[in-house]
């Protein structure tokens, strides 16, 4: 499956470098976008020296991580929820007939370097964050961990909202809602949000696990709400049950696709 | 090679006191032999492309059984892909923003063809089908007789047992069509691969099919040699006239 993955993705990006120039306008476009969210955040500090409790590195820290996370499974696995596209076309039909996975070749369709520019500009500024808060050896291993199950957090938001589409041709608004409105939830701290939001995305979708709870950890906080210390580890098993669900849905989906007239 | 034992398909349309099941195909119950070439006919609707479909993998059916190639289907997809090769006439297989060399190389690692095969047959299927002018040329600019020499090449390069074409004349032109018929023609008597071929083009079956299957209101019609079909109507002399006889007829007359 991950040859698959990279053999595909390596010849929609040769595909793709026979335009240079949209290339590179388009990543810079797409970095420069999202570097608007940080002017934002930079406002905001200049007038008051905490948000939700957080000083700006430890702001800049929950957006990184976020940015991270969500740039990397937007970059692997975001295309899969354009799978209504590829249905309606029938481009989903030739993809069935190949000996390989369907999921991986929506995933990779026009696979493109404008991608790696959100990605980039969180690396950025998580980049800067983690030197300024200068958290212990103690505490940092946790980064790389919640970095990971932030992605596949995401990337199974993206594959449930795909698979949902097997029903309904019309869904990306709605699981756009869950992936891009959780990657602009995530980026600030959940003590802005109210405690019922807070609840679901702890408990229902759990969102709070892609860099809230952890970075609770690493930043030796207590919990604004109070919920039990033992969250903060539970990323991994989140991420487990949620890719589970989402592997669960992409199979019932597949099975009852309809393909199109003729 | 193909067996088909009742398989049949529905599907729910519209919505709370709308809603209905259609019946896409019935009961549907054949089988094809290693060797045949097989012509599979029908009015639009019939259930044609759900056939195809439910042989391919691309939809699972709601009854019944299949078995391709000695495979189910629906669940051994991938593998019944590398064994079988499938040509839509109405739309590509290829990589619409590739050059047909790309997707060639595309389709030999996918399918894990050895190098050496590949190269043998690539070089066979570019003197067949002409293709040498246009391989450096992106699909979506290839003309539509390029794009499906291109697309029956890409089917063929793994070397399938079963070759299943959907309307793979349609939109051709005279010398484009007779061009595509003979490589059928032969690919069928000197490698014995196994043909099924759904098409609106009588000229197809004629010069192709010994064999002939209609399908109508999703069940099974006719299945016999061409001239037994030619006999369901005695006096007719046409083709045309005997399948539009057939076609016509309310489910009830059979």
């Amino acid at each position: 499956m991950a040859r698959t993955y990279l053999l595909l993705a390596w010849t929609w990006l040769r595909a793709s470098a026979q335009y240079p120039v949209p290339l590179v306008m388009m990543v810079l476009g797409s970095f420069v976008l999202t570097g608007m969210d940080v002017a934002a955040i930079w406002i905001v500090f200049g007038h008051t020296r905490s948000l939700g409790g957080f000083a700006l590195a430890e702001v800049m820290f929950l957006y990184g991580t976020a940015g991270v996370s969500f740039g990397l499974a937007d970059l692997l696995f975001g295309n899969v929820d354009r799978l209504s596209q590829h249905i309606r076309a029938g481009t989903f039909d030739a993809m069935l007939i190949r000996p390989a996975s369907a999921f991986v070749q929506v995933a990779t369709d026009r696979f493109s370097v404008q991608r790696f520019g959100r990605l980039a500009q969180a690396a950025v500024v998580l980049a800067v964050a983690l030197p300024r808060l200068d958290p212990p050896w103690s505490r940092i291993w946790m980064v790389p961990v919640m970095i990971v199950c932030g992605v596949v957090i995401f990337a199974s938001i993206f594959t449930i909202g795909g698979a949902m589409q097997f029903l309904l041709t019309d869904a990306p608004e709605v699981s756009n809602a869950f992936t891009y409105g959780g990657s602009t939830l995530t980026q600030y701290p959940l003590t802005v949000y109210g405690g019922d939001l807070v609840r679901a995305v702890t408990f229902i979708v759990p969102l709070a696990f892609v860099n809230w709870q952890p970075a609770l950890y690493v930043l030796d906080r207590d919990d604004p709400f109070g919920l039990p210390y033992g969250l903060r580890f539970a990323a991994p098993a989140a991420a487990l049950v949620l890719a589970l669900a989402a592997a669960l849905a992409w199979r019932a989906g597949i099975r009852r696709y309809r393909s199109t007239g003729s | 090679m193909i067996e088909v034992d009742g398989a049949g398909r529905s599907f729910t349309v519209g919505r709370g006191r709308a809603r209905r099941t259609v019946h896409a195909v019935r009961e549907l119950s054949f089988t094809v032999a290693a060797g045949e070439f097989v012509g599979y006919l029908g009015p639009n609707g019939a259930g044609k492309s759900t056939t195809i479909k439910m042989l391919t993998g691309i939809l699972a059916p709601t009854s019944g059984r299949l078995r391709v190639a000695g495979l189910d289907p629906t669940r051994r997809r991938t593998a019944l892909a590398r064994r079988i090769g499938v040509v839509f006439g109405q739309r590509t297989t290829l990589w619409w923003d590739l050059p047909l060399k790309d997707s060639f190389e595309l389709v030999r690692l996918l399918y894990k063809v050895d190098r050496n095969d590949f190269r043998r047959r690539l070089d066979e299927l570019t003197e067949l089908l002409d293709l040498a002018a246009f391989m450096r040329t992106p699909v979506r600019q290839l003309s539509l007789g390029q794009r499906m020499r291109g697309d029956v090449t890409a089917a063929l390069l793994h070397d399938p047992a079963v070759l299943v074409l959907d309307e793979p004349t349609i939109g051709l032109d005279v010398v484009s069509k007779a061009a595509m018929r003979e490589f059928l023609g032969r690919l069928n008597a000197e490698r014995g691969t196994t043909v099924l071929l759904t098409t609106h083009d009588l000229g197809d079956i004629e010069k192709l099919c010994r064999r002939v299957m209609l399908i109508h209101h999703g069940r099974l019609g006719f299945d016999g040699t061409l001239e037994d079909l030619r006999a369901t109507t005695p006096g007719e002399d046409s083709l045309e006239d005997v399948v539009t006889r057939l076609y016509t007829a309310s489910p009830a007359d059979r």
